[in-house]
């Protein structure tokens, strides 16, 4: 695997934690990959398993949805429709022929910073290893 | 209840009807010798030492009078000739009986008593057997553990059975009230129970000195009234005492109080639960709650505080000496991963420099250490200034790690590395003080979670922004102040507290609230009815709506409806739109990438 590729991640993060979290990451000025291009949605619960699947068909190698912790919800329980609803489309993901471990679904809060960067640098390095996805 | 009118000593006294002579004469604060008689006890009329004259229907009698009702029109002689002579035999009775008793010896004095006729059986018997400690027992405290055992001479107090038996550990409580009441000493604990009492330890003392079942938690405490220790309460734990609802005069005492829920509608809420001190006793590496004399920064500033359990005095716990070596140990449990949180608490370095100081002020001979991580002045201004004050007046600072605290021949030796020097120091001293960090109130999180309010990994409060919005949170209508957001001192939290208070101020200055334009909308034309959408939402802001021409379809409540679009994705043929977050403006995104 060259060491050149450079996966192209898109990351639905909720605007009251997952986007203030990777805010922090850089008000501290964490370093965290760059592959990842973040759409700021109100909260993950806004987030349409069909995106996550539209995301791939435009050629993106991993997405990343990202919300409060479960409880923490600043919609009170917007997390847990989406953590309903992408349990169902990773099982479905494998049917699509696109790697389960391509789609996270992670809980940052809005102190994690450090957590967000983290995060980042393992799922980048994960896509490297997995390599070029091939074409749906 | 009728008042009644008799005459003591010459003198009217009026009572209500029922009382006893000796409550009459003590109310008219007329003294009558007594030994077997208590307030809170039924009266019992064993020692008899009470006895007093009554003249009634022209004849005289003399009478206990702990038992005598009184009567209307009654003559009452506490003092004749006739009752101090009954008195004199009493004490020689009461002299033989128990030589060693220190009240009886004092009772002997007043009276002119020199010595007793009679003879003495035991000389180091104490029990006079008033019943006082067997009345306690049962009337108040409710368990019985105690009574009167055997006939005539041979009366005695007893546990069942003669024996502290592990059947008698089980029903006495180990209060102590038995000794507490007996006259002469002859009661002890330990010969009726194994148990050791325990003393309620005073939380806001931190535990330097007990306190009652009933007491006022602290003395600024609002409302300034006492509160009921239900865990330790006799009454609670035995049914029985009830004595303080006895004794109040204002009747204010209420076993069958609860715990009550109030609602209160409010428009905003101001969030300030603040932080305390970590538990000192934690810290075993450094002598917490091992020795002594190892104490938490919060126990000193209580025996600082002149209405502190030492008035004042800043005392050895082991000894009650005047410490001359003290070593504060700063950072104990903040800054130090090893023992705690990573968080530097703020307030400690502070605190520490005024405590030595004070130190100082109170003994001129102590000697103060400050084993330090970085002495900080935070905040600029005269902090600064101040540590180097704490140094002038003879306070050590040593920059260092702490190794071991050990208990050596009654004092402590303190070990560690001076960072500054690199060389090792063995420090002997009377006291060593905890600087204890910060930590946020262990429930405090629960109240965050309820209010959907974010807070960190340690428990304090998360700013809508660090820099810009200090004393707002990413929920409308609720403000964060002082210690609860992280560790603040005094100055600091009153100006968060103030800046919260103007925010809300201005949240109700305003003439109408304005409301979030990212709300969902419904497309009527694609509705199908299904109000799937009602199910998930939230905030209860999507409706059913029957239109003209009898379909039925949601209808969103705009100033309810948060914009959270959780209704977006559940909408099966896609009627729901959020506005500034519709499918087309985010799969946008998605094309651009």
């Amino acid at each position: 695997m060259s060491v050149e590729y450079q996966p192209k991640v898109i990351g639905f993060l909720c605007n009251w934690c997952s986007y203030a979290g990777a805010d922090m990451a850089g008000t501290s000025r964490m370093g965290y990959p760059q592959n990842i291009r973040i759409i700021r949605v109100p909260c993950s619960g806004r987030v349409d398993p069909l995106f996550v699947v539209k995301c791939f068909q435009r050629g993106a190698d991993g997405v990343l949805v990202s919300g409060c912790h479960p409880g923490d919800c600043h919609y009170t329980e917007g997390n847990y429709h989406t953590r309903r609803r992408f349990t169902l489309l990773r099982e479905f993901l494998d049917y699509l022929g696109i790697a389960k471990e391509r789609l996270r679904v992670e809980w940052v809060s809005a102190s994690e910073g450090q957590r967000f960067a983290e995060l980042l640098s393992d799922f980048t390095a994960e896509l490297v290893r997995l390599g070029p996805r091939s074409k749906i | 209840m009728a008042e009644i009118a008799l005459n003591i000593d010459g003198r009217e006294v009026r009572v209500d009807e029922g009382a006893t002579i000796l409550e009459a004469a003590r109310n008219a604060g007329i003294h009558i010798p007594t030994l077997c008689y208590h307030p809170a006890l039924s009266p019992f009329g064993a020692c008899r030492l009470c006895s007093v004259e009554i003249i009634s229907r022209g004849r005289s009698r003399i009478v206990t009078s702990c038992t005598y009702p009184v009567a209307e029109g009654l003559v009452v002689n506490t003092k004749s000739p006739d009752v101090i002579e009954i008195r004199k035999m009493l004490i020689e009775l009461l002299l033989a009986r128990a030589p060693k008793a220190e009240i009886i010896q004092d009772l002997a004095k007043e009276y002119g008593v020199e010595k007793t006729r009679f003879k003495i059986k035991d000389p180091e018997n104490l029990c006079i057997l008033c019943g006082l400690c067997a009345r306690m027992c049962e009337e108040r405290i409710g368990v019985s553990v105690i009574n009167f055992a055997n006939r005539g001479v041979e009366r005695k107090v007893e546990t069942p059975f003669q024996q502290t038996s592990d059947a008698n550990l089980d029903v006495c409580i180990a209060c102590g009230a038995c000794a507490f009441v007996c006259p002469t000493g002859a009661i002890k604990l330990e010969d009726i129970t194994k148990k050791k009492p325990i003393p309620i330890l005073s939380e806001f003392d931190v535990g330097l000195t007990s306190r009652a079942a009933v007491y006022v938690p602290f003395p600024q405490a609002i409302p300034n009234v006492p509160v009921i220790d239900r865990e330790r309460c006799v009454h609670f734990l035995t049914d029985k005492c009830k004595t303080c609802e006895e004794f109040c005069p204002a009747e204010a005492i209420d076993f069958e109080q609860e715990d009550e829920v109030i609602e209160v509608e409010v428009g905003a809420l101001v969030v300030a639960t603040g932080a305390g001190p970590l538990d000192y006793t934690q810290f075993s590496i450094y002598g917490g709650g091992v020795y002594p004399d190892v104490v938490s920064s919060l126990q000193l500033e209580r025996m600082m505080s002149a209405a502190g359990p030492t008035g004042g005095e800043v005392l050895r716990p082991s000894n009650g000496a005047h410490p001359k070596e003290v070593v504060f140990i700063s950072c104990v449990g903040s800054r130090d991963e090893r023992t705690g949180d990573g968080y530097c608490s703020k307030v400690c370095c502070m605190y520490m420099a005024k405590e030595a100081i004070m130190l100082k002020e109170h003994d001129p001979e102590t000697h103060s250490y400050i084993i330090y991580t970085d002495a900080r002045g935070p905040g600029g201004k005269i902090f600064e200034d101040f540590l180097t004050r704490a140094e002038k007046a003879g306070t050590t600072y040593m920059r260092g790690q702490i190794d071991s605290v050990a208990q050596q021949n009654g004092r402590l030796l303190i070990s560690g590395q001076d960072f500054i020097t690199d060389e090792t120091f063995n420090i002997p001293a009377d006291l060593v003080v905890l600087a204890t960090g910060l930590m946020p109130n262990e429930d405090a999180a629960k109240l965050f979670q309820t209010l959907h309010i974010s807070y960190d990994s340690k428990n304090y409060l998360l700013q809508a922004h660090p820099k810009l919005r200090p004393v707002e949170t990413a929920m409308d209508g609720i403000f964060i102040a002082g210690c609860a957001v992280a560790p603040t001192d005094v100055p600091e939290s009153v100006a968060q507290g103030g800046a919260a208070a103007l925010y809300v101020l201005k949240l109700f200055s305003q003439e109408s609230i304005e409301a979030e334009p990212m709300t969902s909308i419904v497309d009527i034309a694609r509705c199908t009815g299904c109000l799937l959408c009602r199910q998930v939402c939230p905030f209860q802001a999507i409706e059913a709506e029957t239109l003209r021409d009898g379909r039925t379809v949601a209808s969103i409540n705009e100033s309810l409806c948060k914009g959270c679009g959780i209704c977006v994705v559940a909408c099966r043929p896609g009627a729901i739109k959020l506005r500034g977050f519709s499918d087309q403006q985010i799969l946008a995104e998605v094309m651009a990438l």
